[in-house]
């Protein structure tokens, strides 16, 4: 079995009005399908109402299933009991650094979720230790959180997540509200978890440079999974992806409309380093 | 000027005080204000003096950095001071006009400054020398038996962190509403005291829903992380008694003996 398995996931929110009478109903998910294996990176991009974030909520059983069924970690988000479980396997960023931090020191903050699910003293002090090394934040572990950048305080955010020890990361647009040099950090964080330390990832984003180191990306439109496959594959379809309101990474674009005039360079082009090489290759 | 405001401001230095448990802190606190009013004589006061003095040497803070917490108080000190000078009926020493002052007036009056100011000195070694979070810690772990009646120590606790870590955040989002309110012409200077008040709603409503909105979210944030009340919670600092904690225990009742028999003898 995978690690997520989503079939037919429907979420609907249900406004009433002061009778209860319902309102309006808005499908937030209409029939998702998922699959994630144990120590992939996938992205999930998406134009803002897509319903990208109410898909991440579920993985991590904030929010309920109208209809259908998701299993996570071999356990179904429906069953009440495996509730904290699922929690602590699936952990989740979120997109403001500065809401999801409790404490007033890092290594406090860091140390919040084992101390929930029960942790001794002995082993919160290493899993902290171990955790703010994996995100490269150890050197500010006595530090207040209202001190560090963007970047940093999305790092602590997931050294929190990290010293849970979950299987999974789900980041719901980490990146949202970061600079482009805090955004990189917490992308190299999150990439070298993954490479390193085997977890699971699961990006939410709509950049859609961030999804080029994901091995595989689901494309959401209107509540619904429109594409899925490796980047490569995915960017390919540039006509697609405008349809769907996103933009297309620069280097892809350039080599996309390079193809329309006629200039042989192969499909899918991710990065300058490619175009480059297709492009010497032609003269 | 937002930013000038310092709440639970520690001042860190490597003391013995700093060393003691919270809950020590918090008992000695308790004991040494319950003394301030316990003092009728000067053979009392000069026991209370010698303990404050003694503490406050202990606890390395530079006594000029404490004297600048009773700026605050300078104000009630000097109502006091004034009334218990001129309103104590008793033999009159001076009087002029319409005013007199008695002896006992005068007796009442130093000893209320001097209580006033020991009561704000004494309390600010707690937080001079305690973070909020060991603070606060020690607070839940001391009020524990409430739970018992059903009062939520834990919940408190957790909500007093969460207030302490969101103050500067708030703060500066005040602050950033008020720059994009003046910036659309938005006057808070001027006026009578109506016209300011009024002026402050374009700056309060955008910040209390911002506020919920934070709340909203870092209740996600905690519930994603597991959190679900004080049950079955370890902590990564937990507190413990040391030695040097039973010794202080043992001094203050120590000097709380004192400061009752000097009341009863002298």
């Amino acid at each position: 079995m995978n690690f997520i398995e989503a079939r037919k996931l429907v979420h609907e929110y249900i406004r009433r009005d002061e009778d209860d009478n319902v309102e309006s109903i808005l499908t937030a998910l209409d029939g998702v399908d998922l699959d994630v294996k144990e120590g992939e990176f996938v992205a999930i991009l998406g134009h803002n109402g897509s319903g990208k974030s109410t898909l991440a909520k579920h993985l991590n059983v904030l929010l309920k299933a109208s209809s259908g069924t998701l299993w996570v970690n071999g356990k179904d988000t429906k069953d009440e009991s495996s509730l904290w479980d699922i929690r602590q396997s699936a952990g989740m960023v979120f997109q403001n650094p500065d809401n999801q931090i409790i404490a007033s020191v890092v290594e406090e903050d860091v140390a919040f979720g084992p101390e929930n699910i029960g942790v001794p003293t002995s082993e919160i002090w290493k899993r902290v230790e171990r955790s703010l090394k994996s995100v490269g934040m150890i050197q500010y572990r006595e530090h207040s959180p209202n001190r560090l950048s963007g970047g940093q305080k999305q790092r602590v955010a997931i050294a929190g997540v990290m010293a849970m020890e979950p299987k999974c990361i789900v980041l719901d647009e980490p990146t949202a509200m970061l600079d482009p040099n805090g955004r990189r950090e917490v992308l190299d964080a999150v990439g070298q978890l993954n490479k390193e330390k085997g977890v699971t990832i699961i990006l939410i984003t709509h950049y859609m440079e961030e999804v080029i180191r994901a091995d595989r990306v689901y494309v959401m439109d209107n509540g619904k999974v429109v594409m899925h496959g490796t980047p490569r594959a995915i960017f390919s379809q540039v006509d697609a992806l405008k349809s769907y309101r996103l933009d297309v990474p620069q280097i892809t674009l350039l080599a996309y409309e390079l193809r329309k005039a006629g200039v042989p360079v192969p499909e899918g082009i991710l990065t300058r380093q490619e175009l480059v090489e297709a492009l010497c290759r032609l003269f | 000027m937002l930013r000038d405001i310092t709440i639970g401001q520690y001042y860190p230095a490597d003391s013995v005080i700093h060393k003691l448990d919270p809950r020590t802190k918090l008992m000695a606190t308790m004991v040494y204000i319950l003394s301030l009013f316990l003092f009728r004589s000067l053979a009392g006061f000069a026991a209370v003096t010698l303990g404050l003095f003694l503490v406050i040497l202990l606890s390395k803070v530079p006594f000029g950095y404490m004297v600048k917490g009773l700026k605050a108080i300078v104000v009630i000190l000097l109502i006091t001071v004034i009334f218990n000078l001129f309103l104590t009926p008793g033999e009159p020493l001076i009087s002029f006009w319409k005013l007199r002052i008695t002896e006992e007036g005068l007796k009442n009056a130093g000893f209320m400054a001097v209580r006033l100011i020991y009561l704000i000195l004494g309390s600010s070694i707690l937080t001079l020398t305690t973070t909020p979070n060991q603070l606060t810690d020690g607070l839940e772990k001391s009020l524990r038996p409430l739970n018992k009646i059903h009062v939520p120590v834990h919940e408190i606790a957790m909500m007093m962190s969460i207030a302490l870590r969101f103050i500067p955040i708030l703060i500066e989002e005040t602050d950033k509403i008020m720059k994009a309110q003046l910036a659309r012409g938005a006057d808070f200077e001027s006026g009578n005291l109506v016209k300011k008040a009024k002026a402050m709603v374009p700056l309060l409503v955008p910040l209390f829903i911002s506020a919920f909105r934070r709340a909203n979210d870092l209740a996600l944030a905690m519930e994603a992380r597991c959190y679900h009340g004080g049950d079955g919670r370890t902590k990564m600092k937990p507190l413990k008694y040391k030695g040097i904690d039973g010794i202080a225990y043992l001094l203050v009742g120590g000097y709380f003996a004192a400061v009752i028999l000097l009341r009863r003898f002298l």
